[in-house]
């Protein structure tokens, strides 16, 4: 049986939104910029998008859509944007958390380097930052808050719509890296009081290399790549015209589905960590219910991610893993040393994020077929030797 | 490219040696949880020949894999053979690790004269050097 469960790395595409990409491919081919008929039918075409776009988050208006090469760009250039209009206001502090994505993560790295100072709030075991620690955190020089929606390794959902109001009345701007989210759970940027959003195709069925920033009105962009005109002038180069078409078509599709596709997804995925708690010495990374609909993340004590990764790859599961070795780096996910697991049991994480066409028999096929990895990996363990010999003590 | 060679693949889904000698004469463990890798060998040692050699691994898939080569290496040899074992040696015999996994051999080798330590220090008489 093939399996392919790791939707939060990224999504097969829809047929429909294959079938919208073809058109500017073929035919329409002509560069948006371009003032003859096949430039401006493109044009016309990608201002449709963004208007659909900014209707499937809930924005009051197009001109708030920028697209981009996708999440990480979009991550970026808001944060960029902000430090910028926080710089000028004399204010350079920066509120996030510690299970932030990359993108966020090693931008605030870049920006502490240039003189700003950056809060990282720690979560709570089940991954959400607590409220009271977050309002403590602000200050008067506080120009960004940047906390995503959904976390991409533990699928724990933050209190978006608190933190937003929070900034609001306090008039910081609020940035949510929402990749993980759109097209997944409904996100409105105007209950949620979010002033920024990013969000990339590929992870709800579109194409790679395309995603979009949701900036309110009235903040200024700074650029991240210069050129022409493109983007308001706030994103220089030609746009991926049958990029945007698609993931526009993808992001309607999914927004149509989400309710029917959560439920089914939640049954699933609590089916999933049903069975997978039956396994000794295991635990649920992230909150229950807290969560995204398709994600279930475990740590298995005793065994090391990557092996158990490779023998699930042999029986057709696509899975990931917060292990250092997959990551190549010599530390664990940094996610799940947030959530207080230490290093020797975060090696020993697995990762499974459901799509839309998952199945019961799946689902039933990767708890069999991970008890028995888990089981063969321990059965040759040192670690699980000890353990078992009362050597060491069991953490989970 | 795929990540790890055929060989690396086959020794990791086919381990040799695989278990635990109860009597074992040396006993060699490398490497801590906390970074994701712990090998553990066995060796039972008679008139200076590696006569059996189990391994117990936590980790990766070449951590696997160069344990399961690093005893084939040394099984039925002479103790000084295995003296000289080196990681290269077992990276070699893998038909090459990635660069970032190059410590996984480099383990095995230490496991292996971890366990030989554990042996002369149990038989002191043995020692020739």
């Amino acid at each position: 049986m093939k399996v392919y469960a790791d939707n939060a790395a990224t999504t097969r595409m829809s047929k429909r939104a294959i079938k919208a990409m073809m058109p500017y491919l073929e035919e329409i081919y002509g560069n948006p910029s371009s003032l003859y008929s096949e430039g401006q039918k493109a044009k016309e075409a990608i201002e449709g998008a963004r208007e659909t776009v900014a209707r499937c988050i809930n924005g009051t208006s197009a001109r708030e859509i920028y697209f981009t090469s996708g999440g990480s760009e979009a991550d970026n250039q808001a944060i960029i944007s902000a430090a910028e209009i926080g710089k000028k206001a004399g204010k350079m502090h920066i509120v996030s958390d510690k299970i932030e994505h990359h993108a966020v993560l090693h931008t605030l790295k870049k920006l502490e380097k240039e003189g700003f100072e950056v809060t990282y709030l720690p979560v709570c075991e089940n991954g959400i930052i607590d409220l009271e620690e977050f309002e403590k955190s602000l200050r008067d020089d506080t120009c960004l808050v940047t906390v995503m929606y959904a976390n991409n390794e533990i699928g724990t959902l933050q209190p978006i719509r608190e933190i937003g109001k929070i900034c609001r009345k306090r008039g910081i701007i609020f940035h949510t890296d929402a990749v993980q989210a759109v097209g997944h759970i409904p996100v409105d940027v105007e209950k949620d009081n979010v002033d920024m959003l990013s969000a990339s195709a590929h992870k709800f069925h579109g194409p790679k290399g395309v995603g979009f920033l949701y900036a309110k009105k009235g903040i200024r962009l700074s650029n991240i790549i210069e050129g022409g005109a493109q983007e308001r002038g706030r994103r220089g180069g030609t746009e991926n015209v049958p990029g945007i078409m698609s993931m526009a078509e993808a992001l309607v599709e999914e927004t149509g589905s989400m309710e029917a596709n959560a439920e089914k997804l939640v049954y699933l995925r609590d089916r999933l960590i049903k069975g997978l708690s039956e396994i000794p010495h295991s635990a649920l990374n992230g909150d229950a219910v807290l969560r995204l609909p398709g994600n279930v993340n475990f740590c298995f004590e005793g065994i090391e991610g990557e092996s158990l990764l490779l023998l699930l790859d042999d029986k057709g599961i696509s899975a990931s893993s917060g292990s250092a070795c997959t990551s190549g780096s010599l530390d664990p996910s940094h996610v799940l040393l947030a959530i207080g697991r230490v290093h020797d049991v975060a090696h020993g994480s697995l990762r499974l994020t459901l799509g839309d066409d998952a199945t019961e028999e799946e689902v039933d096929y990767m708890i069999k077929s991970v008890k028995e990895v888990v089981g063969y990996l321990r059965n040759f363990s040192p670690v699980w030797r000890d353990l078992c010999a009362g050597k060491s003590k069991f953490i989970l | 490219m795929a990540l790890y060679s055929e060989k690396v693949m086959d020794h990791f889904r086919n381990p040799r040696n695989v278990g635990v000698i109860e009597d074992a004469d040396g006993v060699g463990e490398v490497g801590n949880a906390k970074c994701g890798d712990i090998m553990k060998i066995y060796l039972k040692i008679k008139d200076d020949i590696i006569e059996d050699v189990k391994f117990e691994t936590f980790g990766c898939g070449s951590a696997i894999a160069s344990s399961s080569m690093a005893t084939e290496l040394i099984k039925g040899k002479p103790v000084s053979e295995a003296l000289k074992l080196t990681n290269k040696a077992v990276a070699e015999a893998l038909d090459g690790l990635p660069d970032y996994k190059m410590h996984c051999s480099v383990l095995a080798e230490e496991a292996i004269k971890n366990a030989l330590d554990d042996y002369y220090s149990k038989h002191p008489e043995k020692r020739k050097d």
